[in-house]
């Protein structure tokens, strides 16, 4: 006691203490810090305050910050205390900057100088409290300013001093590896130390190290492994010692090490195993830092390559730690455990009874520990019993970040270990029951494409089963309250798909059923969508089966409300949902197969079916197509621009209303550029400067009519649009170059370009889906440890079976080697901005000048997708990939805005080519998913990263006790 | 990393101090702290004293009214994180002489200083406590 209230802290600063400490509630507490603030803000400027009263003003604004309020009005006077003389209130400075300030602050510069300046004084506690707070402040950029000062004072002849400049160059590796990458020896010369301090401080920047590079750091086994032996036997100080254990915190440190040189290398193990079976007879298991080292040795055992008699060992000291009483030590042992039984499986069966009592322990920490050890035991023999105890206990908690993980880990076993469909949809319906708005949405797509895939078995009629079981199974939840919209999406979906398919049910009820979903969850549009679209594929089904529609009430309420919902995909689907009824069977089966999910469009990259049109409005005296590289003639458009701007720019200011946007072009500008103004302006330059000529854009919408539209949208979507082609396109008078496209269309059959159409675009969204790196990590979940599954790598097989007997498709492999090659073809060519979905609202647009191939065009714009996507997915998993639903509403907003540009050309050519948009994009969803395959089988086992991440997120879950299953060992162990 | 935050707070909920080794806004630390106090101080004796937290594993300890509360990596040895816990509190006893809270109180920068000595990055770099406290007990001396 005696030191409360010492000398130099006056009644002011001890009496605000004294009122925290005895502050009964947080709101009283609050009040208090307030009122401190109010008291300080006035005070802290007052002139002349003495220096120690104005340490205590710093640590009472580091008490506001510690109690949750803002101090930033003091933070200069912290810093400005970093400058003073005095030692003590030099540290009390530089603490409270470190507490304050991130080290992005714009204070940082101020004390940077500082710093610097202390790192040279002769006093070396000043240099102690500096190299404190570098290890702080420093950020990547200000790392030179005091590199070289630090390097030095790894020879300082101070230890302290010695051990905190090797922490400072450890904090400059992690801040920014490569700025000290010529200086990592520094650390291998410290561990060699003659003071023990330095010595066990550069062990944490040497794990680092060597968790990165292990290979690099083979030689200095021997090392650690007589460093170890040394603190073992009590060589160091005894000022190390703990509780009777030489320096425990340095023996665990070098444990860590050793287990990551061992893992795999049977040579540098044969070095340990002396040293660790000592330290292993050795440990006193009364203490718990002797537990603590035992736990490290275990963690070491597990790691490296294998030894019977330290396994041995290890397993005695598990079992101690699970027949302890202490929960701690029985959290350990279970730890422990999961470790061991990667190596020796048969260790779990000794300890069942330990395990289960664990499992039913109402201490939630020990429970998800537990859980975590039988999620890394499960079989496909106790698939069963696990998943279920998991799904019990994802009920039983309301810690979202659990339950998703949990839901997950259930999810995963279950695609994993599945012993019957039956039993999978079940399942499946449980955790998305309960957790459907927590597991990732691609969880759901992937359900969707298992059931329409099937499990795998050659047998088409168990697939047909689980598809009409999944059915069964959704028609009774469906009318469920409260149901997550993601499992909602899969109900719709495969109902929409399979429905009908067994005749189990007639179209009627589905669609009875739909419509009733569709209704109960009015406000989520993602659901009416799935919905809408079902209900689509029953009556396309029941068209091309020939049998005649009947759209019920209900069904025909729901499509006139939607056709006039806000949601322009609703709208889109609701029309298209009219269009497809009207429409005979031939027509419907060719755009509506019947379960035709897993199918492969083939893709006509040469849009060789187009030859004919390209030859006919050459005929008629259209420009031929000249590749983008050859074109010339850019110049004349920024000339062009640059009148555009000076004209517009005349007028900045404008008070009268603005022109309704109009399909001609007002005739203020003469009629050459008149021509090019509607075909050039819709497409931004690259280089277009959008500052600048923002104000030049809005006035200039009545000059430019509709397209300014269009750009304005551009600008909301960040997009900088594409090169524009040549100026030889301008030069064809305008009504001359629409003639050709309305002769067109007009006689030719529309139903043949159309499904072309839908090939194109199918290929040009397809990319997108693919590349989405959480795609990828599912898929590698789902198909990936082909060790352990039994199922799981038969369906990929199954799957390239399946399209290999599809005469023209390629299988997914194949494809993708393709696909890459074709991306490094693509380098070559000149770099094209990625095209946003915008994009594909062009090619109509385009479509009115038939001078240049709206096709070509078209290919030219898939290509850069595909290269930019997939060089996204080969970048990181950080690129975040729109969802599926995104994409189709992008995609048909990008076919509405098609439109309004382009009022020009012919309402039956732009309807079908947006329809066959959206057409394609129904498939997507599938498609998409599919095509996973390529970019997973490529992906899988080349991932440790990965893995490593799964394992992480693996080791925490839980567990729920429900009443003792006698059953249950049996299961789980046997 | 390993340590990513080493609190005090007592029995009612009172942060006492509070330091962080990975930059977390004003509002990010409150919440945090809010949630993690409620959920150890929820524990009873019996139960581990170890306690998941979205990604960080919370070791703590309780002496008298105050409790310690250390968040750590996943992959960090519990058992051990627990006794730099002790190790941290002996070494305050050994400074301030059977300590308690309102000598933490009272001398937060103090108690500040021995965690600078202690932990660095997140990782534990003294455990000797005769070379924690020299440097606290030379600027003692010359204050």
């Amino acid at each position: 006691m005696g030191s409360q209230g010492g000398f130099g802290q006056s009644k002011e600063f001890l009496d605000l203490v004294k009122s925290i400490g005895e502050a009964r509630s947080k709101a009283e507490e609050d009040r208090i810090v307030l009122h401190e603030i109010e008291t300080l803000k006035r005070r802290i400027t007052e002139p002349d305050i003495p220096k120690r009263k104005m340490k205590e003003y710093i640590i009472r604004l580091v008490y506001i910050e510690m109690l949750g309020h803002d101090a930033s009005f003091g933070y200069i006077h912290a810093v400005k205390m970093t400058h003073d003389d005095s030692l003590l209130l030099k540290r009390t400075g530089y603490l409270a900057v470190t507490l304050f300030l991130n080290e992005d602050h714009d204070l940082i510069i101020l004390i940077v100088n500082t710093i610097q300046k202390d790192l040279k004084s002769d006093n070396y506690l000043v240099v102690c409290a500096a190299l404190n707070a570098v290890c702080k402040l420093i950020n990547e950029e200000t790392i030179p300013a005091v590199l070289p000062q630090v390097v030095d004072l790894l020879g300082h002849s101070k230890e302290t001093v010695r051990k905190k400049a090797v922490m400072a160059l450890h904090r400059f590796y992690q801040r920014s590896p490569s700025s000290v990458t010529h200086l990592v020896s520094n650390f291998r010369k410290r561990l060699c130390d003659n003071d023990p301090g330095v010595m066990g401080a550069t062990l944490c920047p040497l794990f680092d190290l060597i968790t990165i590079d292990v290979n690099s750091y083979k030689d200095l086994v021997i090392s650690f492994v007589n460093i170890l032996k040394q603190v073992a036997e009590r060589r160091l100080p005894k000022s190390y010692d703990y509780h009777q254990m030489p320096a425990p915190f340095i023996q665990i440190k070098l444990l860590k090490i050793l287990a990551l040189l061992g893992s795999g290398d049977k040579q540098a193990t044969e070095n340990m195993y002396t040293v660790v079976g000592d330290i292993m007879r050795k440990c006193d298991t009364s203490s718990n830092i002797g537990n603590a080292v035992l736990y490290e040795c275990i963690c070491c055992v597990s790691s490296v390559h294998p030894n019977p008699k330290l396994l041995e060992a290890a397993a005695d000291a598990i079992s101690k730690f699970l027949k302890s009483d202490s929960h701690n030590l029985k959290y350990m042992g279970i730890d422990g455990l999961g470790r061991l039984i990667k190596i020796s499986p048969e260790i779990a069966e000794q300890h069942q009874l330990a395990v289960i009592d664990c499992l039913e322990d109402p201490d939630d920490t020990l429970k998800r520990k537990t859980f975590e050890l039988l999620y890394k035991m499960t079989k496909s023999s106790n698939v069963e019993v696990i998943v279920d105890r998991m799904i019990g206990y994802m009920i039983s908690i309301n810690d979202n970040h659990y339950k998703t993980e949990i839901a997950s880990r259930c999810i995963e076993l279950a695609e994993q270990f599945a012993p019957s469909n039956h039993w999978f949809i079940q399942t499946m319906n449980k955790v998305f029951e309960h957790a459907g708005d927590l597991v990732n949405i691609k969880v759901a797509h992937n359900l969707m494409r298992l059931i329409a895939e099937g499990f795998g078995e050659d047998d088409d009629t168990a697939d047909s089963q689980l598809r009409s079981s999944a059915v069964e199974s959704y028609l009774r939840i469906i009318g469920e309250p409260k149901l997550p919209s993601a499992f909602l999406q899969v109900i719709c979906w495969v109902l929409g798909e399979y429905g009908t398919t067994d005749g189990k049910y007639s179209a009627s009820y589905i669609t009875g059923k739909l419509c009733d979903v569709a209704e109960a969850h009015s406000s989520d549009d993602i659901v009416k969508a799935y919905a809408v679209t079902a209900l689509m594929k029953i009556y396309a089904f029941e068209i091309a089966a020939g049998r005649k529609v009947d759209v019920l009430s209900e069904c025909q309420s729901l499509i006139e409300e939607l056709s006039a919902s806000h949601s322009t995909d609703l709208q889109q689907r609701a029309y298209e949902l009219q269009a497809v009824i009207s429409l005979d069977a031939h027509a419907v089966e060719s755009i509506m197969p019947s379960d035709a999910s897993c199918e492969d469009i083939e893709i006509d990259k040469n849009v060789s079916f187009l030859n004919n049109y390209v030859q006919q409005s050459l005929e008629k005296g259209a420009q031929p197509y000249i590749p983008e590289n050859e074109r010339s003639g850019i110049v004349n458009i920024s000339n062009f621009r640059n009148e555009d701007q000076h004209e517009t720019s005349t007028h900045a200011l404008r008070f009268e209303a603005y022109d309704l946007p109009k399909p001609s072009v007002p005739s203020r500008i003469p009629p050459a550029t008149l021509a090019s103004s509607t075909e050039l302006v819709p497409v931004p330059e690259p280089s277009y400067p959008r500052e600048i000529h923002q104000a030049a854009s809005v006035s200039s919408v009545s000059d430019t009519g509709p397209s300014e539209l269009k750009l304005r949208l551009d600008g909301v979507q960040k997009k900088w649009g594409r090169p524009t082609y040549s100026s030889s396109a301008p030069s064809t008078s305008d009504s001359k170059s629409q003639r050709p496209v309305n002769v067109l269309t007009q006689p030719d059959g529309v139903g043949s370009i159309n499904s072309k159409a839908r090939d194109v675009s199918y290929d040009s969204r397809r990319p997108q889906v693919e590349v989405s790196p959480e795609k990828q990590k599912l898929a590698a979940s789902l198909f990936g440890g082909t060790s352990k599954t039994e199922k799981r790598p038969s369906s990929t097989n199954h799957k390239v079976s399946k399209t290999s007997s599809h005469a023209t498709d390629k299988s997914h492999v194949t494809e993708g080697v393709a696909l890459s090659s074709e991306i490094a073809a693509k380098k070559t060519t000149p770099v094209q901005p990625p095209p946003d979905l915008l994009d594909l609202g062009e090619p109509a647009v385009t479509s009115s000048a038939p001078s240049v191939d709206p096709f070509k065009q078209l290919e030219g714009l898939l290509d850069p997708s595909q290269d930019t996507s997939v060089r996204n997915y080969s970048a990181d998993g950080a690129t975040k990939t729109p969802d599926i639903m995104s994409l189709y509403s992008d995609m048909y907003t990008s076919g509405l805005i098609s439109n309004v540009p382009n009022p020009v050309s012919t309402d039956r050519d732009e309807f079908n080519l947006t329809s066959g948009l959206s057409d394609a994009s129904d498939r997507i969803t599938l498609g998409g998913n599919t095509d996973m395959h390529s970019t997973q089988i490529s992906n899988k086992g080349s991932n440790p990263k990965e893995s490593l991440d799964k394992d992480a997120l693996v080791r925490q879950m839980g567990v729920t006790p429900s009443t003792q299953n006698p059953n249950l060992f049996r299961d789980l162990l046997s | 990393m390993g340590i990513r935050f080493v609190l005090m707070v007592n029995k009612q909920g009172q942060t006492r101090l509070a330091q962080y080794y990975e930059y977390l806004t004003l509002e990010e630390r409150r919440a945090l702290e809010g949630e993690i106090v409620r959920k150890c101080l929820a524990r009873t004796e019996q139960q581990c004293s170890f306690v998941e937290h979205r990604n960080y594993k919370i070791v703590y300890r309780r002496y008298a009214s105050l409790f310690f509360l250390v968040g750590v990596d996943n992959d960090e040895n519990e058992l051990a994180i627990l006794e730099f816990i002790h190790l941290l509190v002996e070494t305050m006893d050994r400074h301030f002489g059977n300590v308690c809270e309102l000598d933490i109180m009272f001398h937060l920068e103090k108690a500040h200083f021995m965690l600078e000595e202690m932990v660095m990055n997140g990782c534990i770099v003294e455990t000797s406590k005769s070379n924690i406290l020299a440097p606290i007990q030379l600027m003692d001396k010359a204050s």
